[in-house]
């Protein structure tokens, strides 16, 4: 029972971070008023990086910040095509969508000749914790000896919802996401701030994606994301568009998708139905809470600079 | 001089610049990663126009993305955003595979209901996102993107249970029923050189023409019309927004499952198992970009897209990874939606060099 816990425990650890770094990001975005629904794109391009990058230089710890750096460059794109040129936030989303994953696959076929990158080795990852410590298999081992990476990420939430409740940054980055035009009059640079928040959700997506080629998993493969760039703004929309909400659902949904990999091999439910989990309960948030003013005022709407 | 400034304001010249950076951006990426241009796109030239049979094949895989192209453009002429057209197409193959599979009726019959089947699956699909709109005031948006991946997990299970999976190993359905494909006659295939030639394209067509007389010359295409320009305002002219902008994502939502029974009954025959969403739906945003959300342009710009994928399938023959075709297609998108920018500064340098 105990062992069957923290194997649960375990799965739940591997799911969650590339969900909640992705969820953080997507918080910073959402809340500074610039819709991105191209995580998914971001989070993929940062997953090969990752792996890439692992390969080259066989470092895990400076291969997850490239991967960061990857997701932060499509983060780029799409702050100047949105904050400067006042696309439509959706349909630049989209387009990063095409692109991120395109761009993964086309260099990945460049440079490895194959949509899948060579398996990196053990000490190309990010490290474990505790490793050897603990009897493998144990309650323990399950719970502690797994990727570092997997509890740093709740730090950072913390770090986060700290930046965002109690940090000046913080208020203005919530103000220019509900009413920009008072900001500007206040002399809060608008575009700064959202050009910081949007850069940021493409380096946290990305992160999140070089969670899964570096730790989870241990090469790039053209279907390592899928998915879970939704999922992210999904629990973003459930925790609120809060940091914390978003940790919890990330949570949640972590926990589906470890419920999801060890029944798999039973064949009790089909995990095709769990994997539905994260989609309803937001569809039946978004009944329950729409209405009492909780998405962000300012979202999606473009906003063009008083000269 | 004033022609001129009527080219400069017309959005057909910015789609056609946009279309060109898109190209020479994928032409910097082909050349850094050492594979030459000039080389990859004139395969992809003659990948498509090389042989008639190219062509037809080009028009096999246009069919669909027309679909899902007309669905997006109707639902931004009537002011709603249908980026759940990925979730439509996938549920109307769905419906279309069940009843091509499970039910028997004679051939044309059979086709026909399929396709409904698909119409109404979509459309209620889409229907369902509408009230949560009207009647919640959830944005249409983020409801799309939950409704799209469920049905993704929703034709992935289909496709695993008993009763459609077809014997043996293989992770997709049976296919359907032969009385249920809109194949052309056999001596018309073989004639065209092409296996999955189908009347795809001209129901594409049909619908592209009856979707133009819709918005452009009925009343109920003018309300749509008008709630999607100002809601407030029709509203005040008598006009029932609640209902228009039910019935513009029903109709939006049945446009691209049919674009997915299109796809079953035409090419695939049977649904296999998801991998990652096959994007027809995105696609779509793209189709009626490039068109101009016009729907008589959904078809020609759903032809590009359709040679642009089944050109592309073929750049793996010189060496050219095919996904440069996302890219040029991604870049192509955000140069459209950021076309106003250079209206603005062709128009700007117009106006000046008109001023001296």
């Amino acid at each position: 029972m105990l062992s069957n816990l923290g194997l649960l425990i375990n799965a739940t650890l591997v799911a969650t971070p590339p969900l909640l770094l992705a969820a953080l990001g997507s918080c910073f975005s959402e809340r500074s008023g610039v819709v991105n629904i191209g995580i998914e794109g971001m989070m993929t391009f940062g997953a090969f990086i990752g792996a890439a990058m692992g390969l080259v230089v066989g470092n895990g710890w400076v291969a997850w910040l490239c991967g960061g750096l990857g997701g932060a460059l499509l983060g780029v794109i799409h702050a100047v095509v949105c904050i400067q040129f006042h696309a439509d936030q959706t349909i630049a989303g989209t387009a990063i969508n095409f692109i991120g994953p395109g761009l993964a696959l086309f260099l990945s076929k460049a440079i490895f000749g194959s949509s899948d990158t060579p398996p990196l080795s053990a000490s190309e990852k990010l490290p474990k914790m505790f490793e050897g410590v603990f009897e493998a298999g144990s309650f323990l081992g399950n719970v502690l000896n797994v990727y570092s990476v997997a509890y740093l990420v709740f730090v950072f939430a913390i770090i986060i919802s700290f930046v965002f409740n109690k940090t000046k940054f913080g208020t203005h980055l919530r103000a220019v996401g509900e009413h920009p035009v008072a900001c500007e009059s206040l002399g809060i640079n608008v575009y700064l701030v959202r050009y910081i928040c949007v850069i940021l959700s493409g380096f946290l997506s990305g992160l999140g994606g070089a969670f899964v080629t570096l730790a989870t998993i241990n090469q790039f493969r053209p279907s390592v994301i899928v998915g879970q760039g939704f999922i992210a703004i999904s629990a973003v929309i459930f925790g609120k568009f809060n940091p914390m909400g978003a940790m919890k659902a990330c949570l949640l949904f972590g926990l589906c998708s470890g419920i999801k990999s060890i029944i798999s091999m039973s064949n009790v439910i089909s995990p095709n139905l769990i994997s539905m989990i994260p989609y309803i309960v937001t569809i039946i948030a978004l009944i329950l809470f729409v209405g009492k003013g909780h998405t962000p005022a300012a979202n999606g709407k473009i906003y063009v600079k008083s000269k | 001089m004033k022609k001129k400034t009527t080219i400069l304001e017309s959005n057909i010249l910015y789609t056609i610049i946009a279309i060109i950076i898109g190209f020479l951006i994928g032409a910097i990426f082909l050349a850094a990663a050492g594979i030459s241009p000039a080389e990859a796109y004139g395969k992809l030239w003659s990948g498509i126009f090389g042989k008639p049979k190219f062509m037809v094949w080009t028009l096999v895989y246009a069919s669909p993305l027309i679909f899902t192209g007309l669905s997006v453009a109707f639902s931004f002429r009537t002011g709603v955003f249908n980026i759940g057209a990925e979730g439509q197409f996938v549920v109307g193959s769905l419906a279309a595979c069940i009843v091509g599979i499970l039910v028997e009726l004679p051939p044309v019959i059979h086709a026909i209901v399929c396709i409904l089947a698909a119409a109404v699956a979509g459309g209620l699909w889409s229907y369902i996102v509408g009230l949560m709109k009207v009647k919640r005031g959830i944005h249409e948006v983020l409801s799309f993107i939950m409704f799209n991946w469920i049905a993704f997990y929703l034709s992935n299970y289909a496709v695993n249970t008993e009763i459609l999976h077809k014997e043996g190993d293989g992770e997709a359905t049976k296919n359907v029923l032969d009385s249920a494909r809109i194949l052309f006659p056999e001596s018309i295939r073989d004639l065209l050189d092409c296996s999955s030639a189908n009347w795809g394209i001209i129901l594409a067509i049909a619908a592209a023409i009856a979707i133009w007389v819709i918005i452009e010359k009925t009343t109920l295409g003018y309300k749509l019309k008008a709630v999607g320009f100002n809601k407030d305002a029709a509203l005040y002219g008598g006009i029932n927004a609640e209902k228009s902008i039910l019935t513009a994502l029903s109709i939006s939502g049945a446009l691209a499952g049919i674009g997915g029974a299109v796809q079953l009954l035409g090419m695939g025959a049977r649904i296999s198992q998801f991998a990652g969403q096959e994007g027809y739906g995105f696609d779509g945003i793209t189709v009626a970009l490039i068109a101009g959300s016009n729907p008589l342009g959904c078809i020609i710009s759903g032809i590009f897209y359709g040679a642009m994928k089944y050109g592309g399938a073929k750049l793996t023959m010189v060496g050219a990874p095919e996904e440069v075709i996302d890219i040029i297609m991604g870049c192509v998108v955000i140069f459209i939606a950021i076309s106003q920018i250079f209206k603005n500064v062709f128009m700007k340098l117009a106006k000046r060099k008109e001023a001296k």
